[in-house]
């Protein structure tokens, strides 16, 4: 009863791309319990619409539908996520204890925390360029922003990150007081 | 090449998107300028660590089996398209028994019927509506680039104010206005323009039930983009790109 052809075609196309799924919904929603109910939900819809995808690239079209189910997640369930902007004042406060900063030494759990500290926007543009490897017209694809933005949203990503990361550095070199000069 | 230009362009270097001519003018300016190094080194520092620090997760070793799952018991859209004759086969041969019954409790229509079935319907309704509206003569009924010519119109005509704003500055100007039918009732169709193509949007009061239609996606060369916003669901379709259809969609919902 089954049309063999999709499955087929979702099995070779769309499954390899699971992990890239997952990771951007990971990191979107920042949590991992989260991103595994969002990546199954987005991959059964994908399923469902395997027959309106005609293009060449199944990953952008799978992180297209991924990102799209993220931010109905966040919607729902976290709106103050979409709509808190990079903000110094909320963003560079050391809401750590001191305990928590002796673990962030560890660089990865640092890099970690800077990154789940930018918005959602900056986030995602960072993830599928550094992490997932996207070309600027796949992220211009996925997140539906201008092709011709793609290099400043993620000039502007990076600088966030930076700055997010010097303050904790200037945090960790300090004790509690955070260095404003960075 | 001015610092200003290159540190436009040194993000652009960094993930070699920049065009071979670009790239070398800026590699030329490079040789003269050692604050500019530093920048780009520091940004080269900074995705040694993003990539060193292995921040990519991958899938828990369930998911796969929990989709596959899912999906066997999922039909996808051209499911509905081109099994019907496999699937009255199955039917007849396996369960006869179970076809009478659920005619009797449920109709036969039921059986087929499914969300994404709804979908299709609805989605088929939208662009058959928006070739009709292409024709000559079918456009708008009222034809105005003012906002406050438009909104009026459809007083009177409709139970609810569908929002009618004028995006002339974003590249999307206003050209109308028309009532249409989808699902047999009547909504409001806002016109817009995009360089030589047409936009429309479909505006209904929101209801409380989950939308049938996917936020985007391209059938027959149509793009469409669906939200919700003030209270309103919206259906923007026409044949311009994804990118230009998202942009007025976010506008719609400012």
């Amino acid at each position: 009863m089954l049309e063999p052809a999709d499955r087929q075609r979702f099995e070779r196309m769309v499954m390899p791309h699971q992990d890239a799924a997952f990771n951007l919904a990971r990191w979107l929603l920042r949590s991992r319990a989260d991103a595994e109910d969002v990546t199954q939900e987005a991959m059964v819809r994908a399923f469902r619409f395997i027959g309106s995808f005609h293009g060449v690239d199944a990953r952008a079209w799978l992180l297209q539908i991924v990102r799209n189910a993220c931010y109905t997640w966040l919607e729902k369930n976290r709106r103050v996520d979409l709509t808190t902007e990079f903000d110094e004042t909320i963003h560079l406060q050391p809401t750590q204890s001191p305990e928590a900063a002796a673990v962030a030494s560890n660089e990865r759990e640092r890099l970690m925390k800077a990154l789940e500290t930018l918005p959602a926007r900056s986030r995602e543009v960072l993830v599928l360029r550094e992490l997932e490897g996207c070309s600027y017209k796949e992220i211009a694809t996925i997140t539906s922003i201008p092709i011709g933005t793609v290099m400043s949203t993620l000039a502007r990503a990076r600088d966030g990150l930076k700055r997010v990361l010097n303050a904790s550095t200037a945090r960790d070199a300090s004790g509690k007081e955070v260095h404003r000069d960075v | 090449m001015t610092c200003e230009i290159s540190q436009a362009l040194l993000h652009g270097y960094l993930d070699g998107e920049l065009d071979p001519l670009r790239a070398e003018e800026f590699e030329r300016h490079l040789e003269s300028c050692s604050p500019c190094i530093a920048k780009l080194e520091e940004q080269e520092s900074l995705r040694a660590s993003l990539r060193g620090a292995k921040l990519y997760e991958r899938a828990p070793a369930g998911l796969a089996k929990k989709i596959q799952r899912e999906i066997a018991s999922t039909r996808s859209e051209s499911d509905y398209q081109w099994t019907w004759v496999p699937i009255f086969r199955w039917i007849a041969a396996s369960a006869a028994i179970v076809l009478v019954m659920v005619i009797t409790y449920f109709g036969v229509g039921r059986i087929f019927s499914g969300n994404s079935g709804v979908e299709q319907a609805a989605l088929t309704e939208v662009i058959d509506a928006h070739i009709r509206s292409l024709q000559p003569g079918h456009l708008t009924d009222v034809t105005s680039t003012d906002q406050h010519t438009v909104k009026p119109w459809f007083d009177g005509k409709l139970n609810y104010v569908p929002p009618v704003r004028d995006f002339a500055e974003n590249g999307f100007p206003l050209i109308g206005g028309r009532l249409d039918v989808l699902n047999g009732r009547s909504v409001a169709v806002l016109v817009y323009g995009r360089r030589k193509h047409f936009i429309n949007v479909f505006v209904w009061p929101e209801s409380s039930s989950e939308s049938v239609i996917a936020p985007t996606g391209t059938r027959n060369g149509y793009q469409w983009n669906y939200s919700r916003a003030h209270g309103m669901e919206l259906c923007a379709i026409s044949d311009v790109s994804a990118t230009d259809l998202h942009d007025l969609s976010e506008l719609l919902q400012e």
